[in-house]
């Protein structure tokens, strides 16, 4: 659905591996985790905590909160404000955080 | 022409419209717009009778009825708009983090219990307080316990009273700011709106203190602003609500209850807030690591006493002017008892104590 126009100069053309549910994506380092995961055609990324219905990034500047996934184990994270890195463990929001599951 | 307008769209207005309409009065209610300074798109939703009016057994009395009033006015405006208002009444708990807070509460709840029959209430200490709030955090002292306490949600409320405004036949007018009352004829010439009615309700808020001499009342009210900060939905955590704390049915959690006499702004500030976060984080320690998605300020509607104003014009036949800043918790009284009354030309009398004649000064 999403296809990338030209680069912009600040990113590199650096690649990585990030793993979404377990699988490895190859992605361009420095975007958003949220560019990176429609990059790939992953448009749903949580379900929705209070009707189960399928969410996806929407603003994309941090206000919708509707690209909530879990990063490296800590859930509810806005994919759209994380820049991605080399060998991030992804995967969907579902439900509602819990508040004894999150913490260092 | 309208057989009663209602100057003000809030949870105040709205309430007594429904109320009126359901009463089997012609209603229009008439709301400002988005202009407006809306105390009721930014309350915190409590339906909470501990610690209010023990200087005022009048207010408690009301505020009492109107709590036991909330679960029928609930479930009737649910079934007439199919709009769930989110209410849970199970008791609610104000949160002391010091012996100085926890003993000023103490004499505040005790002084309410002794003048108003029924008003049960206890003081939990710490322990006491863990079993009702699994997850209160060391500095956490004590707490007073008051079965009357809840809360719904007040954005739901709102649009619920206006469906239901709606459903029994009243109006609904935005953009319909008022700017003068004149009389004419037997009624009243609203100007803004250009509308001809048998009989006035103010209800206009902060607007109160503008229009109210027009119709012969003093309505003294100013602004006191609060600001309040919601979590992203978490799953349920927090059983009952807290003064300061609530989870919503929702699954957010609101943090709340800063008071600042700032005049007419609304702006949300980083001291105000971080001391409302670190309060919260003081209280439920787990909440430290729950995202905050957004944050607000809103006006309160305040009165020179803090208790609620109820008028009747004795100089212009018809005419009410309302203030008050417990939109939520009152609602169900402002709906039923109050409307029931005004329909048939007349104040409830015992609201005859908290009348605005309370502030005037008697010539010497």
């Amino acid at each position: 659905m999403f296809r990338r126009l030209d680069p912009p100069p600040e990113t590199g053309n650096e690649t990585g591996t990030v793993f979404w549910k377990g699988a490895p994506l190859e992605v361009m380092l420095g975007q958003s985790v949220a560019a990176a995961l429609l990059e790939h055609g992953i448009s749903t990324v949580r379900e929705s905590a209070k009707s189960g219905a399928p969410r996806g990034p929407y603003c994309l500047m941090g206000a919708c909160f509707e690209c909530l996934v879990e990063i490296d184990g800590m859930p509810g994270r806005q994919a759209c404000m994380v820049t991605v890195r080399a060998g991030m463990r992804l995967a969907p929001q579902r439900g509602a955080v819990a508040l004894d599951t999150l913490g260092e | 022409m309208t057989e009663i307008a209602v100057i003000g769209g809030g949870l105040l207005g709205s309430a007594i419209g429904y109320g009126l309409a359901r009463a089997g009065c012609q209603v229009t209610v008439l709301d400002e717009g988005d202009s407006a300074f809306r105390a009721a798109r930014g309350n915190f939703g409590l339906v909470w009778v501990q610690g209010k009016g023990a200087s005022s057994p009048p207010y408690a009395a009301w505020t009492r009825r109107s709590a036991a009033l909330w679960p029928d006015f609930a479930s009737e405006l649910a079934e007439r708009t199919r709009i769930d208002l989110q209410l849970a009444q199970p008791g609610g708990i104000e949160i002391c983090l010091s012996e100085a807070e926890f003993e000023e509460r103490r004499a505040k709840m005790e002084a309410l219990a002794a003048q108003s029959t029924g008003f049960v209430f206890e003081m939990l200490g710490r322990n006491a307080l863990a079993r009702e709030m699994p997850g209160i955090g060391p500095d956490v002292v004590g707490g007073s316990w008051s079965p009357h306490d809840g809360h719904c949600d007040p954005l739901r409320l709102l649009r619920a009273l206006q469906a239901g405004l709606r459903a029994h036949g009243g109006a609904l007018c935005t953009e319909a700011g008022v700017s003068a009352i004149r009389r004419e004829g037997a009624g009243y010439r609203l100007q803004g709106p250009d509308l001809h009615a048998e009989r006035v309700v103010l209800a206009a808020g902060l607007g109160n203190a503008a229009l109210a001499p027009q119709i012969g009342l003093a309505q003294t009210v100013r602004p006191v602003k609060g600001q309040i900060l919601v979590t992203e939905r978490l799953a349920p955590v927090l059983d009952r609500p807290t003064t300061h704390i609530r989870q919503t049915g929702d699954g957010t959690v609101m943090l709340g209850d800063s008071k600042e006499e700032v005049g007419f702004d609304v702006s949300s500030t980083a001291p105000v807030l971080a001391q409302i976060a670190d309060r919260a984080r003081r209280t439920f320690p787990a909440l430290a690591q729950a995202r905050i998605v957004r944050s607000w300020g809103a006006l309160r509607v305040m009165t020179p006493d803090g208790l609620p104003i109820y008028d009747a014009s004795a100089s212009h036949p018809g005419c009410y002017a309302v203030a008050c800043h417990s939109g939520v918790t009152l609602a169900a009284a402002h709906a039923l008892d109050f409307a029931k009354a005004v329909a048939a030309g007349a104040l409830p009398r015992e609201l005859a104590p908290l009348s605005g004649e309370r502030f005037d000064v008697q010539a010497a």
